[in-house]
């Protein structure tokens, strides 16, 4: 992995450094342009956070970038390469945890299939598997079914799921959306928490600007209609972030103010 | 449940019974094709005593769940591709709509030419039928697995055989196994039917052996008793259904 850079000092990174990078893409499903022309460098270990209005392609985009899609005109980068499919180093956090994970599998039995999938021995994957429900806080739920566990407990299996990969990124569409206000909060903390720890670069898709604020190094602002990048903005607040001085800094407000402006301009 | 409550639903068969019972006896009625009750249950003491009536329900036994089998493995195979793929399913569609109407008796007398009298001929008859309801159910189940499933062992990488063993048979399973119970139904029906129409094994024979001897008693003793093992193979398949997939599929369908 290349040394992790802090994004917000750079103003336009190069792209061979760039973990994930969007080189004129666009994309077209049924006919209809879906995203027109998206240029964009992921730096490696940064958080960034794409927002926008409803119809402007950010679940499109973590898609390209997840090589679930292929774009119609340009090229998704992973390390300078070009993605024509999903890869091991790439997880994804989808938004809808109890669509996500296999109700037949307890949620030891979730995690052990990514280490399946990687290779790992039978004899090893126990104790990976503790460790992992442990990272997310669902240490003593191993044997539950995920229909036995709240909202956020499902999300906080999903992203073991996630970290049993081992990946450099991690894509995550709306992960918190569905959640309540307080789970949210717990969960955005802990993620933050857990990124540090691994150092992974994170793609976070969200409709709640604070969170972006909050959470990221940098948010993009999408502009609906085709998808295009309207607005990029470097977040400098102190880390680690904190729930409450985070969100009552005057930086904070002064972004939250300029990011609800664009928003309201572009719908 | 009281007691009270757990004898109702047998009341008015066993009346019924008691007055068939009581008719019988008091007309003296001498009939081929009916008989008292009392001389069905001693037919059928008699035939299970001697051990004819064991024998026969082991070979009806053995073709239908060699057919179920076979059948069974086909409908799997054949109804998975289908599901998982639109071509494939698309190119079938005539040929599977064509053949599958065909009623299984049908068959019969290419059967025998093909086969010859026996176990074989039973087996590829009762084959046949169960091939449809497991290959159309698994292809619905399969076609209707949750998308984001496939997006989820698309990300993780899965290879294609680990997609089919790991997602798409056990998300299908409980649905699967449904079909299973419908088709083992279908088999006894399917071997029992080949048995009376035309092959000397099994309970079918049986009963057209007892038929053909005036025996109405023991006619409808196998009749009795073909009843019996149906329900007793429905039961110990909603058994099996219940331990294998008790919480998961309970689980599986609330998702």
């Amino acid at each position: 992995m290349a040394e992790p850079a802090l994004a917000l000092v750079q103003s336009s990174p190069s792209p061979a450094r760039a973990q994930i990078a969007f080189d004129n893409v666009a994309l077209v499903l049924g006919g209809k342009a879906i995203i027109d022309t998206i240029s964009l460098d992921v730096t490696p270990g940064e958080i960034l956070c794409v927002v926008g209005a409803s119809g402007c392609g950010k679940t499109t985009a973590l898609r390209l970038a997840a090589g679930l899609y292929q774009p119609t005109r340009g090229t998704v980068r992973f390390e300078g390469e070009a993605m024509r499919a999903p890869r091991r180093e790439i997880a994804v956090v989808f938004q809808d945890y109890g669509k996500a994970l296999l109700p037949w599998r307890t949620a030891a039995g979730n995690v052990s299939l990514a280490l399946e999938t990687i290779g790992m021995p039978a004899a090893q994957r126990e104790a990976r598997i503790a460790e992992l429900l442990a990272k997310v806080g669902l240490a003593g739920h191993a044997t539950k079914y995920p229909t036995e566990m709240s909202g956020g407990m499902q999300q906080r299996l999903q992203i073991a799921r996630c970290l049993a990969q081992d990946p450099k990124v991690l894509l995550m569409d709306e992960p918190f959306g569905a959640l309540d206000a307080m789970t949210r909060q717990g969960l955005q903390d802990e993620m933050l928490a857990l990124v540090a720890s691994t150092g992974a670069t994170v793609v976070f898709v969200t409709h709640d600007l604070e969170e972006a604020i909050y959470l990221g190094d940098r948010v993009v602002g999408l502009l609906p209609h085709p998808g295009r990048v309207g607005l990029t903005m470097p977040i400098d607040l102190p880390r680690p972030r904190d729930q409450l001085a985070t969100r009552e800094h005057p930086e904070f407000l002064r972004l939250r103010r300029e990011l609800f402006d664009f928003i309201r301009a572009s719908e | 449940m009281t007691m009270s409550e757990r004898i109702k639903p047998v009341l008015l068969p066993l009346a019924a019974l008691l007055v068939f019972e009581a008719w019988m006896r008091l007309a003296g009625a001498q009939s081929d094709s009916l008989a008292p009750p009392s001389a069905i249950v001693l037919a059928l003491a008699g035939a299970l005593a001697d051990g004819s009536l064991l024998a026969a329900t082991r070979d009806t036994l053995a073709s239908a769940f060699a057919g179920l089998a076979l059948g069974g493995i086909i409908g799997l195979v054949l109804g998975i591709a289908l599901g998982l793929s639109n071509i494939f399913n698309r190119l079938m569609e005539v040929t599977i709509e064509a053949i599958r109407p065909i009623p299984s008796v049908a068959l019969l007398p290419i059967a025998l030419i093909a086969l010859g009298f026996g176990y074989r001929m039973e087996i590829a008859i009762v084959a046949f039928a169960c091939i449809w309801p497991v290959l159309i159910v698994t292809r619905a189940a399969v076609g209707s697995i949750e998308p984001r499933l496939i997006e989820v062992a698309r990300v993780l990488r899965l290879t294609q055989l680990d997609r089919i063993r790991k997602i798409v048979i056990p998300a299908a399973l409980p649905r699967i196994f449904l079909a299973y119970r419908l088709a083992a139904g279908i088999a006894l029906i399917v071997a029992v039917t080949v048995e009376i129409a035309i092959n000397p094994l099994g309970l079918g024979a049986g009963i057209m052996t007892a038929q053909q001897a005036l025996r109405p008693d023991l006619m409808l003793a196998y009749l009795v008793w073909i009843g019996v093992t149906g329900f007793a193979l429905n039961a110990l398949l909603m058994a099996a259904q219940r331990s294998l997939f008790g919480r998961a599929a309970v689980i599986g369908e609330q998702a």
